[in-house]
């Protein structure tokens, strides 16, 4: 008996301990970041890196502003989920409202496929699919641009807000949905007047997660936005989004513990501090959210 | 127009649109795959599997690449499901709902939205720099291992939570243990939902790109990887390789690896699914 308590713990250790693990990545993370952007700030100053206007590590006269590559960031995003945004929750909306059960039954996965494709698939779809239809309409386009990318990263990122935004409808209780009906409300007047204010909040976070994916999505930017920092909201040119940067230092051969090798943390500690601080937001309201429908 | 009107018109007119936006996210999907399959099933043979990477795009293969993420693949199906399901076996079963647990949980969510190329750079300052383990396999597969373990411990714990307390209670009243209970009865009834995270899981692993080269990967080895220790590139990086290069024919051999790829993802989430249908059939509870 002695001996099959002491097997108990032993075991709760080992899970606890795997459990904790987890904390160890975090601090990971922030360490990692912290310690090699710390020594790249004694390279090239904070005024710098936040207000010069071009991003040229790779160049013999190097300039350090991240601005550049923070404008491309958002600029992609944007359009992303100016794309997502309005087809997902309209396929939302459409699918846990108004479509037969046997007809979102089959329709769902298959948007969910949407999701398991790898985004280098999705790369390849922007840069040799989608640029050149756009270019048959808007001539002035370029081959590398921030608007076929950001359009097929909107298709990526919109079953995350149909999957999100439907659960938040769902998730509203279904006397609210009988009492409008039994008021003589339509479909309709039910949907966008009271099942859509009832869940907007989780709704908000399903487009806020889908802001901080965007944001961090590497490959669709690296093959078809191009890879040259430029300060513009011009969608039509060449632009380097963080990402990107990243991934163009890691297949070139700069030298290790150079000022130019470690503005790749510099450059991921921003767009980690983006992300971390978009997340936190969306699952605070999250949270929120479900506690005021008592779930 | 009176009121009666404009509510059927609105509730009508709103269905029909939703259809139309609905069955255009399906269409995207068909033109995606069918202009993927056009560039590309010409030049998926025999030869495109087997040839290794090369200068002349009719000569170029996907071997090396193949192996690569097979042997991903399988190292870091190694290293993060053992600690995976440890982990939410723990958070699930065992961790108190106190302050120290609602830290652990909240740790998880965040991790599990930190771009993949942020556990890049971690995996080239700690496994390849730090260890010292370099532009290796086992770079890779424990960069995708931290990556992928938030995504199956939130799997696992949602398999284990579907398990019923009547279970657990019969157990305990046998005499047994909480780990007894745990290992013979509710790990086996979560068996399959626990597998269909997991190869979810390892399909994105797969899919991966962007951490694998910040960490190192390489978009040229010539010569397939034999251990561990040996450089690697990946499907995904040889794609982008390919798609990379301005001539039309690395474009069709873009395409065609992307077929490869995308045999691997779907099968990996069909045998998902299929094993999570199969278990609602076998447990009913």
């Amino acid at each position: 008996m002695a001996g099959l308590k002491k097997q108990e713990k032993v075991i709760e250790g080992i899970l606890k301990g795997s459990a904790w693990f987890t904390i160890l990545i975090t601090i990971g993370i922030i360490w990692v970041l912290l310690y090699e952007t710390i020594i790249f700030f004694r390279h090239v100053s904070l005024i710098e890196f936040f207000t010069a206007t071009e991003w040229t590590p790779l160049f013999t006269i190097k300039k350090y502003g991240i601005l550049p590559l923070l404008t491309a960031t958002f600029l992609t995003s944007f359009i992303a989920i100016a794309v997502a945004m309005p087809l997902g929750l309209t396929i939302a909306i459409y699918l846990s409202e108004y479509a037969n059960p046997t007809f979102r039954r089959i329709v769902k996965p298959v948007l969910e496929l949407l999701a398991s494709i790898p985004t280098v698939v999705y790369g390849f779809f922007a840069l040799t699919t989608v640029t050149p239809f756009l270019q048959n309409f808007i001539p002035g386009m370029a081959g590398f641009n921030a608007l076929s990318p950001g359009i097929v990263m909107g298709i990526m990122i919109m079953p995350l807000i149909t999957s999100l935004s439907e659960d938040a409808l769902y998730a509203i209780p279904g006397s609210m949905r009988f009492a409008s009906y039994a008021l003589g409300a339509s479909r309709f007047q039910t949907t966008f007047r009271v099942l859509l204010p009832a869940a907007s909040s989780g709704i908000g976070v399903s487009v806020i997660l889908a802001i901080s994916r965007a944001i961090g999505e590497t490959m669709i930017v690296a093959i078809a936005a191009g890879q040259q920092p430029r300060l513009t909201l011009n969608p039509l040119v060449p632009v380097e989004t963080i990402t990107t940067y990243i991934v163009q230092v890691s297949m070139g051969d700069v030298p290790q513990n150079s000022p130019e090798f470690r503005s790749i943390f510099a450059a991921g500690m921003v767009l980690f501090l983006f992300t971390f601080g978009i997340n936190n937001l969306g699952l605070y309201l999250k949270r929120k959210f479900y506690q005021k429908y008592e779930l | 127009m009176n009121f009666r009107t404009y509510k059927r018109i609105s509730d009508r007119s709103f269905n029909i649109f939703g259809f139309l936006i609905t069955i255009s996210g399906l269409l995207i999907l068909g033109i995606f795959l069918f202009q993927i399959a056009q560039k590309g099933l010409g030049r998926v043979s025999w030869q495109f599997l087997t040839s290794l990477p090369s200068r002349f795009p009719e000569k170029a293969g996907i071997f090396t690449a193949l192996m690569g993420t097979v042997w991903i693949m399988f190292l870091t199906a190694l290293i993060a499901i053992p600690v995976g399901i440890m982990a939410a076996i723990y958070l699930e079963e065992y961790a108190k709902q106190n302050r120290w647990g609602r830290i652990l949980e909240i740790n998880i969510s965040n991790l599990a939205g930190v771009p993949s190329i942020i556990y890049g750079i971690l995996g080239l300052e700690v496994f390849s720099r730090t260890m010292g383990l370099g532009n290796s396999l086992l770079t890779g597969s424990l960069t995708l291992s931290l990556l992928i373990l938030p995504i199956i411990i939130v799997s696992t714990r949602e398999a284990l939570r579907a398990v019923p307390v009547s279970l657990r209670e019969g157990s305990y009243a046998l005499g047994a243990t909480k780990w007894q209970t745990i290992y013979r009865l509710i790990l086996p009834s979560a068996l399959g939902n626990i597998l269909t995270g997991v190869i979810l899981a390892l399909s994105r692993a797969v899919g991966e790109a962007a951490p694998l080269i910040v960490a190192g990967a390489l978009v040229y080895v010539p010569f397939a990887p034999s251990s561990p220790m040996d450089n690697y590139s990946v499907l995904p990086i040889q794609i982008f390789n390919w798609v990379s290069r301005p001539q039309l024919a690395f474009e069709t051999n873009a395409a065609a690896g992307i077929i490869i790829l995308l045999i691997f993802t779907f099968l990996m989430n069909g045998i998902a699914i299929f094993y999570r249908n199969r278990m609602q059939k076998k447990f009913k509870w």
